[in-house]
């Protein structure tokens, strides 16, 4: 068959309601702070890592709360817990909890999956 | 004690409670109202932001402000004329009454924003698109349901509607309904406490007292869900689903979500009233149409035309706080006037 250069792009649509953000809620659950994170980026700002490498707490974790949790899996493992977020965070949010609460919920899916 | 007689255009918040000071200073007062009675948008409203205390709290307290031997209530009134010669006001009514009055007050207050002129979001297309003051009359009436009876799930808010829109010609912050979608978004969670709520702002404008701390509640006690992007239009789904389409702007996507009820945070407007009466007494307006006051910072109640006064939230949105403030304000700038006048 003749080929034409055509192919069927993908959506960056965020299907809000067919993703999965099982993660998400379980964050939610077991660090209640999660929910207070007004998006300032004060946590971005102050990273170790993310002034040398594109890593974006903030990002990470609006992503979890929209289910786009493919993007966070890998990234999520530059963090090195040194804890300046939450020195700066003015909601007083527990980021390196919800850091640890993430990557446990990738290593053991059992926790949250529904 | 003074004297003088004063009219109040303008029977809500503000106009009852300039008119309940002046008559305890000593004035006599005509309140010129053009609904059946008194009491203004709050009447309709069932709980007040910050702290969701019953409005008839304070429609009790203005009720009370108003019994007083010196004011006369005249509802179902509108104005029709106006003159004014020798520091007296003569001020017709639509229905025959002349009365004259050494210091008018307008009090003309405001119309919440029709949203169906904001047509994307389908509010009178769609059944299950209401207004921040639907929602209130469900809340007084107790039941939060669709229109086919069912209990909404999930329930989308959607904040700056006919505010900071220049399609529909107003640039201004209404400033009142941050607070109101957060109140009434934990409102909805107390009548449903399994549906899930999602606001849907440009940016959380929380300026006043307790606000922020409600909005804080709101996202640790209620779980509240804030999503950041306007909404751009609203749309229905063949098994009657709405779905909204948004840029979730802090993950830089568009996001598509289906919804059982979106409610539309509607903003506050200069009152057709207002507009009626800058016409007939001559009154500057501003560019957002609200009448503008002689100084912004010093000289909020005065107007461009001698003797009269403005109070409310018929020069700028205002919520109930300001408003009282306002209107008390302005009471003391008629009673400087008129002890001026005397001398």
């Amino acid at each position: 068959m003749e080929k034409f250069g055509f192919k069927i792009s993908k959506t960056r649509v965020i299907d809000f309601d067919q993703n999965d953000k099982s993660v998400a809620e379980f964050i939610y659950t077991n660090e209640p702070s999660f929910r207070l994170c007004i998006e300032c980026g004060g946590c971005s700002a102050t990273c170790t890592a993310g002034n040398f490498i594109p890593f974006s707490l903030r990002e990470l974790q609006i992503l979890l709360k929209r289910g786009e949790t493919e993007k966070v899996k890998d990234n999520i493992e530059k963090c090195m817990l040194c804890g300046k977020c939450s020195l700066v965070c003015p909601r007083g949010v527990n980021t390196r909890n919800i850091i640890e609460l993430a990557k446990r919920a990738f290593k053991t899916p059992e926790l949250h999956a529904v | 004690m003074i004297t003088g007689n004063v009219v109040v255009v303008g029977g809500g918040v503000a106009g009852m409670e300039v008119a309940g000071q002046l008559a305890r200073s000593g004035c006599m007062v005509s309140l010129i109202e053009k609904e059946s009675s008194a009491g203004g948008h709050i009447k309709e409203w069932h709980h007040l932001f910050p702290d969701r205390r019953n409005s008839m709290e304070v429609t009790d307290y203005l009720a009370r402000q108003i019994n007083h031997d010196n004011i006369t209530l005249l509802t179902g009134t509108t104005i029709a004329r106006m003159g004014y010669g020798k520091k007296v006001f003569t001020v017709d009514t639509e229905n025959g009454k002349s009365i004259s009055a050494d210091a008018v007050v307008v009090a003309t207050g405001f119309d919440l924003f029709r949203s169906e002129r904001k047509e994307e979001y389908g509010y009178g297309i769609y059944d299950n698109v209401i207004t921040s003051a639907d929602l209130e009359v469900m809340f007084r009436n107790g039941e939060i349901k669709l229109t086919d009876g069912r209990r909404p799930e999930k329930i989308g808010i959607v904040h700056c509607v006919g505010s900071r829109d220049e399609k529909v010609g107003n640039i201004y912050c209404s400033k009142l309904c941050c607070i109101t979608a957060v109140k009434q978004a934990m409102e909805l969670k107390e009548h449903l406490s399994d549906a899930r709520v999602y606001c849907f702002y440009m940016d959380m404008r929380m300026g006043g007292a307790l606000y922020e701390e409600t909005y804080r509640e709101s996202q640790e006690k209620y779980g509240i869900n804030f999503i950041r992007g306007k909404v751009s239009e609203v749309g229905e789904t063949i098994d009657h689903k709405l779905i909204i389409k948004v840029e979730d702007t802090l993950v830089g996507r568009p996001l598509r979500m289906e919804l059982d009820m979106i409610v539309l945070m509607a903003g506050m407007e200069m009152s057709k009233g207002g507009e009626q009466m800058a016409q007939i007494f001559g009154l500057k307006t501003g560019e957002n149409r609200f009448f503008a006051a002689a100084d912004h910072h010093y000289g909020s109640n005065e107007s461009n035309v001698e003797a009269l006064f403005f109070a409310g939230s018929c020069t700028a949105p205002m919520n109930i706080t300001e408003t009282i403030s306002h209107a008390r304000a302005a009471a003391a700038e008629v009673i400087c006037y008129l002890r001026k006048a005397e001398r």
